[in-house]
């Protein structure tokens, strides 16, 4: 059936109105970044984004961000999300205070939180080992809120535990139930928990700045101060290197629709 | 324990709080034997079956499977494919994956080439081995539950525990499975339990019925012993239809409807009781002087069932085959047709 031209332009006007929406600012991003220095200068220069490679510190709090992403990761996957499994599972009486326990870390503000932990980091940068990936620990905790919500969404979509006991009876242990059973069922859920906590993990910057740990953007902020430009350029590379990243990441859809709805 | 008995459940007992699930089932299988648990919402057929599946911890009793004891054996070393009332596929894998999956455990393990062959072989036997690469979501749900009984099978399960399988399914849809899964069951004489709280399907698919109440078993008899000769009144309303019919009991008989019939053990044996008689076992003749009238009518397709009211005022339901007989609002005469099937008859009031 053909959609009338109303809905399709109303459609397209959304589509429009979001793009507008997301684009201007990175527009304006690009267009700041490549102002000439001085105002009286005309036309459009990139010598802030030739500047980029020759910034000492950024690369090396790139890379640190990037493993302190990779940490956290794998805490959510081989902690966070089998524990969220396990309480729905096994301990649902859990269920409410362990949420309780997840949302804290949005109630209290980060600045409470560095108060809080920077004692516990002094100690570890004296007597373990000093470095920003360090701050992997700090950062699982604060991604919780967000992970565990968006866990929580996809176990409670799905009848975990049907699924469970179905397994079991086929002779599988808890451990294969969580790996091989439920996490591939709520994969989706895991993705987007695991996109929100990296999203947060590379955009922190009170505690990584207040404990004094030169990541990625303690480093945009401090070019920043000296130069302006670069430092937007710098953002908007990162964003787009983001946006690459998140198409490349494939994204299998299921295309398919029920097949022989009237067959038995 | 006789010595054809496969599976055995002895004294089981099941509390959640205060609610008794189970209390005190005992039950004996016979190997090869599908076994229906029938009761109404609540009376422990399911958290029975759980129980033998190795899901739920009892809180008293034991159960044998092929003369051991697997009360406190892990639900993952039993051995039991078990089929469940939602759909429980694993949605990530397709339908061959789903059924080699037991396969693949280390309790059952099983070389690729194997289980190839056995899954091939079980989705044949449930006729879906044009679906085998299907995922879960490109199935109807009556697929779903071939796949799920498949999957049970592949593990050549000590018990096939089937709870309540069919409710999720559409009636045309459910009597087609329920005749599929009694094929399968006797073409590869797997002993089975079933769980359901539907009459029909009960009646239609096992060779016994247990009938429980309260967590315990009220009855178990072959479907035709259970709906001619119940032994309680909860049986004999439960499954099927039946008239409470005032009578005066004595010497073992019942007199109602102008006639005297034997009463079954566990009756009354004396006194006015009530009788409860199954509508197809009324017989109503047509005559305008008669001790009863036809209020309603109700075509069910090959028969038709009617309201009457007797002479007495009270309310009884026939079920006749010639429903163009019978007019609405016309005076009949109604008298039991079977007299030498024995009724049970429970205490007036």
């Amino acid at each position: 059936m053909k959609r009338s031209i109303g809905v399709r332009l109303w459609r397209w006007s959304i589509i429009s109105a979001v793009a507008i929406y997301l684009l201007v600012p990175l527009y304006a991003m690009y267009d700041f970044s490549t102002k000439p220095f001085g105002f009286a200068d005309q036309g459009r220069t990139f010598r802030a984004w030739q500047m980029i490679p020759t910034q000492q510190d950024l690369f090396p709090a790139i890379t640190r961000s990037l493993i302190t992403a990779a940490i956290v990761m794998a805490i959510i996957l081989f902690l966070v999300v089998p524990t969220a499994i396990w309480v729905h599972l096994k301990l649902p009486a859990l269920r409410r205070p362990f949420e309780l326990l997840c949302l804290l870390p949005l109630a209290i503000p980060a600045i409470v939180i560095v108060v809080g932990i920077a004692p516990l980091y002094r100690w570890i940068s004296i007597n373990l080992y000093e470095s920003p990936i360090t701050l992997a620990g700090v950062y699982s905790m604060l991604i919780l809120p967000y992970t565990y919500r968006s866990l929580s969404a996809a176990l409670d979509a799905v009848d975990i535990h049907t699924l469970a006991e179905a397994a079991t009876t086929l002779g599988s242990s808890i451990a294969r139930i969580i790996f091989k059973i439920v996490m591939p069922t709520i994969k989706t859920g895991i993705v987007n928990g695991s996109f929100i906590a990296i999203a947060l993990v590379l955009g922190e910057y009170t505690i990584s700045n207040i404990l004094n740990f030169k990541t990625f953007q303690v480093v945009i902020a401090q070019i920043g101060r000296s130069d302006g430009n670069v430092a937007v350029a710098v953002s908007l590379a990162s964003l787009l290197f983001v946006i690459v990243l998140l198409l490349i990441i494939p994204t299998k859809k299921r295309q398919g629709s029920v097949l022989d709805v009237d067959a038995i | 324990m006789s010595s054809s008995t496969y599976v055995q459940l002895v004294d089981i007992a099941k509390y959640f709080g205060k609610v008794k699930a189970l209390d005190g089932l005992s039950l004996d299988i016979a190997e090869g034997e599908l076994v229906a648990l029938l009761g109404p919402s609540g009376c422990g057929k399911t958290t029975a079956l759980r129980a033998l599946a190795g899901l739920q911890v009892l809180d008293r009793g034991s159960m044998i499977v092929d003369g051991k004891d697997v009360t406190f054996q892990k639900a993952s070393n039993r051995g039991m494919g078990m089929v469940f009332q939602a759909y429980s596929l694993f949605p990530h894998m397709t339908a061959r994956e789903n059924v080699e999956y037991g396969l693949t455990l280390r309790v059952h393990k099983t070389s690729k080439d194997k289980r190839k062959v056995r899954s091939a072989e079980l989705l044949d036997l449930v006729g879906l081995s044009s679906h085998a690469n299907h995922y879960p979501y490109q199935l109807s749900g009556g697929q779903q539950q071939r796949i799920a009984l498949a999957r049970a099978l592949a593990i050549s399960p000590k018990v096939l525990l089937l709870d309540e399988p069919l409710s999720a399914l559409d009636a045309k849809v459910r009597t087609q499975l329920r005749e599929e899964i009694r094929r399968i069951q006797v073409e590869l004489g797997t002993t089975t339990l079933f769980v359901t709280h539907d009459q029909e399907e009960a009646l239609g698919i096992a060779d016994r019925i247990g009938v429980m109440r309260n967590g315990k078993l009220e009855q178990i008899a072959a479907p035709a012993e259970l709906y001619d000769r119940p032994q309680t009144a909860f049986v004999a309303e439960f499954v099927g239809l039946t008239n409470p019919i005032s009578g005066k009991v004595s010497g073992g008989s019942i007199e109602i409807l102008g006639g005297v019939v034997k009463t079954l053990p566990g009756s009354i044996t004396s006194g006015t009781g009530i009788a409860l008689v199954r509508p197809e076992n009324i017989n109503v003749v047509a005559a305008k002087s008669g001790n009863a009238t036809v209020f309603s009518r109700s075509f069910l397709g090959a028969s038709c069932r009617l309201s009457i009211s007797l002479a007495n005022g009270e309310r009884i339901t026939a079920q006749i085959s010639s429903p163009d007989a019978i007019d609405l609002g016309a005076g009949v005469n109604v008298n039991l047709s079977l007299l030498d099937l024995p009724l049970f008859v429970k205490a007036a009031g």
